[in-house]
C-alpha cells in the first residue's frame, strides 16, 4: 500500500533563505518598475519579486525553462501567484538587471503588478471539461493579445482591472466577482434521451438540480421532463444526468459581466453584473468578444477617476450612464428575475467593533 | 511530431501573450496524447463544440478523490486521449517551489502523463493534465516518493489555498501559509475521502485585500484583520505629500467610513479607530506611512460560492474576530461544528450557504454555538415574519 495522507510538501522547505529570515517582518514594498516588487524588511533586507505572464496551461519544457532562469538568478526558488503568474524571487540585487534583460530577450512579459490588467483567471474549456460551452484558453489568449500593453505597463489604467473567463455558469474561478467576466452560456432547452435516463439517471437528484423547478419526473418513461417555459438553460441538469444534452454549437456562446470586485478596499466586495447577454462563439479569435472587452476597458480607462475600479466607477456614474458611455443596449435580459434572499447578510470585512 | 494540420489553433500562436497552443505543441512533440489533445481541440474550434464525454469515476487506492476522470467522445479518432484524466496535486502553501522539486515533478509526469499542466487550478492545486487509468496508481506512488500528495475533489474538503501572507507582505495580519499547511495536515481524511453533501472550500487571505479571493471562492474564508488602530507615521505621510501625493483625493475622500482626518496646516493625519472599517485603502495607498494595527487576528466569512444552484454568494461575517495561533484549536472546533451540522442536514449537492439560507441563519448560529451579532448583517430584517418558540414566549411573558 502506498503512503497516504501526508499532504503537500512543507512550504518552509520551498521558500528562499531571505524569506525564512524575514518571515512576518516586512516593513514596506514599492514598485520600482512595472512587474517588479521591491520588499524591504525591518532588518533592512531587500527582496525583489519579478512577475511574468504565464499561459497557465504549460508543458514540462516550459517548467524546465523557468527553472533554468530561477537557478541562474534566484538560487533555485520561484513561486506562482493566485492569478497564475510566475514570480522570480531575487535576493541578490546585482542579479536583478541581468534577470530582467534575459526575460526581455526571451520574450517573457514582465508585468501584472499594481495598476495593471493582470493575468486572466480562466478554466478548462474545450481542452478538458465536459460542460464547457466555450474555450477558456482561446478567449484568454485572444483578449490578452489585445491587453498586453496594460499588463506590461506600457498603457495606463486608473486602477487594477481583473478579467476572468469561465466556460460555463458553474463559474469555476472568481468570474462572479471580477471587473470584467466572460461566461459561457446556452440558449436552448436541453434534450432528454428517455431510454438512457431510465437506465443511468438518479431522477430525484436531477429534479433537485434545477434552480427554477422546471424539471419534474416522468414516471411513465422512468425519466424526467422539462417545462421549456421555466428553463433558463443553465445546464445544471446535464451535469448530474448524462442522458440530458444541452450543447448546441449554433446557439451557445458567451455573456459579458462587469463591475465585480473581491477586495474590501474603499468599497465592499461586489458581484459582477450583466453587460452583454450574448455573443456567439467565434474561434479561434472570438473577435466580437475581444472587441467588446477592449471597448469596456477603454471606456472605463477614459472616464474613471484615479484609483476607481470598474464597479466603483459604475457606482458613481450610475448604470444608466454606463450603458450610454459603453454604447451597449439595455434589454429585458438585464433585468433580474431570480431569487434574491440573503441580501441583508454582511458580505464584507468592513464593520466596526 | 504529428502531421495533422491545425490552422485555427495556429492563429493562437501569433500575438504577444504567451501561447497555450505553443505549449501543447511542445508537449505533442514527444507525447502522443498531447498530439491527440491538440487535434481534438482543433475539431472543437471547427465545430464550436467540446468533445469530452460525461464523467467516469477513476481514482487511486485509499482515496475517494483527487483524480478527475475524462474520456474523449471520439476515441476512434483520438485514441491516445480515449482516457485523459486529471490528477490534482496539492500545491505547497503560497505556491512556493524549489526548482529541484518542480523538475522532479515534471520528470514523473513525462513518464506517466501528457507532459501538460495547469499551474495552477483555480482552487490552487497543481494540475497534471491527462493520463490513462492504468498510469494513475504508479504515477501517484512516485509523486508520493517526492513528497507530493493529492488534492481534493468531489464532496470533500477541497485543497486549501492562501495568499503569500507573512512570507512577503507587510500587510499580513495572520500567517496564511502556516494556517493552511496546518489545516491541510489536520484534515487529510476529509480531503481524501469525500464524506459530505457537496464540496467545501477553505481559503485564507492575510488581510482584507483578499488576494486569494477567499470571500468569493470559499465556503469558509479566513481573512486577516486587526481590532485596534492603524499605525500612522506622520513623518512618512508628510514626505509623501511633499512629494506630490494627492492625499485628499486618494486617501481622505476614499475612506468609506470617513475615519481619517487631515489637518492641512499641521500636515497631520489622524484616525478615529472606532470608525475605521479596516478596508485597507489608506494602507495600500501609503505603504511606507500607514500600517496595520497591532492586535491582529481574523474574521471568518461563511458561504462564498458560484451560482449553481441558488445563485452566487459572497461569504458573510460569521465571526468578526478570532485570534489565530497554532494549533488553531478554536478555529478547528468551529470548522468541525459547521461541517457536522451541514453533513447532518444538507441535501445532496447542497452547499453550506444554501443550507443556511434554507434553514435560517439564526438556526445555524444556534447549532454551531455562535451568538447573533450586528456585524453579521448589513441591516436588520425589514419584514415582521418572525419565528418565536413557545418556550421563549412563556419565559419572557
Amino acid at each position: 500500500m502506498a503512503r497516504t495522507d501526508f499532504g503537500p510538501p512543507d512550504y518552509r522547505e520551498m521558500v528562499p533563505p531571505i524569506i525564512k529570515e524575514n518571515y512576518g517582518d516586512w516593513k514596506y514594498h514599492t514598485v520600482p518598475r512595472p512587474g517588479v516588487l521591491r520588499h524591504v524588511s525591518n532588518s533592512g533586507a531587500v527582496l525583489h519579486s519579478v512577475r511574468v505572464a504565464s499561459p497557465r496551461l504549460v508543458s514540462s519544457e516550459w517548467i524546465h525553462d523557468i527553472c533554468d532562469i530561477a537557478e541562474k538568478y534566484c538560487d533555485g526558488y520561484l513561486r506562482f501567484t493566485t492569478r497564475n503568474n510566475v514570480e522570480f524571487l531575487v535576493a541578490d540585487e546585482t542579479k536583478l538587471e541581468p534577470l530582467l534583460a534575459e526575460l526581455d530577450e526571451k520574450d517573457y512579459l514582465i508585468g501584472g503588478v499594481g495598476l495593471s490588467i493582470s493575468n486572466v483567471v480562466h478554466t478548462q474549456g474545450w481542452i478538458h471539461c465536459k460542460s464547457a460551452v466555450t474555450d477558456a484558453s482561446g478567449i484568454t489568449k485572444s483578449i490578452m493579445d489585445e491587453m498586453t500593453g496594460y499588463f506590461t505597463g506600457k498603457q495606463k489604467v486608473p486602477a487594477r482591472l481583473r478579467i476572468a473567463v469561465a466556460c460555463c455558469v458553474n463559474m469555476c474561478g472568481a468570474c462572479h466577482c471580477s471587473d470584467i467576466a466572460i461566461v459561457g452560456i446556452h440558449r436552448t432547452v436541453p434534450r432528454i434521451n428517455d431510454e438512457m435516463a431510465s437506465r443511468i439517471c438518479e431522477i430525484p437528484t436531477t429534479v433537485a438540480s434545477c434552480p427554477t423547478g422546471a424539471i419534474r419526473p416522468n414516471p411513465k418513461l422512468k425519466s424526467v421532463e422539462i417545462n421549456p417555459e421555466k428553463c433558463m438553460m443553465c445546464g445544471n441538469c446535464t451535469v448530474v444526468c448524462p442522458a440530458i444534452k444541452i450543447m448546441d454549437p449554433v446557439n451557445d456562446g458567451v455573456s459579458i459581466w462587469v463591475g465585480g470586485k473581491v477586495s474590501n478596499a474603499r468599497t465592499a466586495p461586489m458581484f459582477s453584473r450583466l453587460a452583454i447577454p450574448f455573443i456567439p462563439n467565434e474561434p479561434p479569435r472570438w473577435s466580437t468578444v475581444t472587441a467588446a472587452v477592449k471597448n469596456l476597458v477603454e471606456v472605463w480607462a477614459a472616464n474613471a477617476r484615479d484609483g476607481e475600479r470598474m464597479g466603483e466607477w459604475i457606482g458613481r456614474i450610475g448604470w444608466e450612464r454606463f450603458f450610454k458611455l459603453a454604447d451597449l443596449p439595455f434589454t429585458d435580459k438585464h433585468i433580474d428575475d431570480f431569487t434574491h434572499a440573503k441580501t441583508t447578510f454582511r458580505s464584507t470585512t468592513q464593520f466596526k467593533f | 511530431m504529428d502531421d495533422r494540420k491545425t490552422p485555427l489553433l495556429d492563429e493562437l500562436e501569433k500575438g504577444d501573450w504567451p501561447s497555450f497552443v505553443t505549449e501543447i505543441k511542445r508537449a505533442a512533440a514527444k507525447n502522443k496524447s498531447a498530439a491527440d489533445l491538440l487535434a481534438q481541440l482543433e475539431s472543437s474550434y471547427e465545430e464550436n463544440i467540446g468533445h469530452w464525454k460525461h464523467g467516469g469515476i477513476v481514482g487511486v487506492k485509499g482515496y475517494g478523490g483527487g483524480v478527475v476522470g475524462r474520456y474523449s467522445d471520439e476515441p476512434e479518432k483520438f485514441p491516445h486521449i480515449k482516457e485523459f484524466h486529471t490528477i490534482r496535486v496539492n500545491q505547497p502553501a503560497g505556491f512556493f517551489y524549489t526548482t529541484k522539486k518542480l523538475r522532479q515533478l515534471a520528470d514523473i509526469w513525462d513518464k506517466y502523463g501528457s507532459g501538460l499542466y495547469n499551474l495552477h487550478g483555480s482552487t490552487g492545486d497543481c494540475i497534471l493534465l491527462g493520463t490513462t487509468t492504468e498510469n494513475l496508481q504508479p504515477c501517484v506512488d512516485e509523486l508520493a516518493d517526492i513528497g507530493f500528495d493529492l488534492g481534493g475533489s468531489g464532496g470533500a474538503l477541497r485543497t486549501l489555498s492562501c495568499c503569500v501572507g507573512a512570507a512577503r507582505c507587510e500587510k499580513a495580519c495572520i500567517d496564511s501559509m502556516q494556517i493552511i499547511h496546518d489545516l491541510t495536515l489536520h484534515y487529510q481524511d476529509a480531503i481524501h475521502r469525500p464524506a459530505w453533501p457537496y464540496k467545501f472550500k477553505i481559503k485564507v487571505s492575510a488581510c482584507p485585500n483578499d488576494c486569494a479571493a477567499a470571500s468569493a471562492r470559499s465556503d469558509l474564508a479566513i481573512i486577516g484583520i486587526w481590532r485596534d488602530a492603524i499605525r500612522i507615521d506622520n513623518e512618512a505621510v508628510r514626505a509623501a505629500v511633499d512629494n506630490g501625493f494627492d492625499i485628499f483625493n486618494r486617501v481622505i475622500r476614499k475612506c468609506p467610513s470617513e475615519a481619517l482626518l487631515w489637518d492641512t496646516e499641521k500636515k497631520e493625519l489622524t484616525v478615529c479607530a472606532e470608525d475605521c472599517v479596516h478596508c485597507m485603502n489608506c494602507i495600500n495607498m501609503m505603504p511606507k506611512a500607514i500600517s496595520i494595527g497591532r492586535e491582529q487576528g481574523a474574521a471568518l466569512m461563511i458561504g462564498g460560492k458560484a451560482p449553481v444552484v441558488k445563485g452566487a454568494m459572497l461569504g458573510w461575517v460569521l465571526v468578526p474576530f478570532i485570534k489565530l495561533e497554532p494549533p488553531y484549536t478554536e478555529l478547528k472546533e468551529i470548522i468541525d461544528k459547521i461541517t457536522d451540522w451541514w453533513a447532518d442536514h444538507g441535501k445532496n449537492r447542497e452547499r453550506v450557504s444554501e443550507l443556511i439560507v434554507r434553514m435560517g441563519l439564526a438556526n445555524f448560529l444556534e447549532a454551531v454555538g455562535l451568538k447573533p451579532l450586528p456585524q453579521m448583517v448589513h441591516e436588520p430584517r425589514s419584514n415582521p415574519y418572525i419565528f418565536w418558540n413557545a418556550e421563549e414566549v412563556e419565559k419572557r411573558g
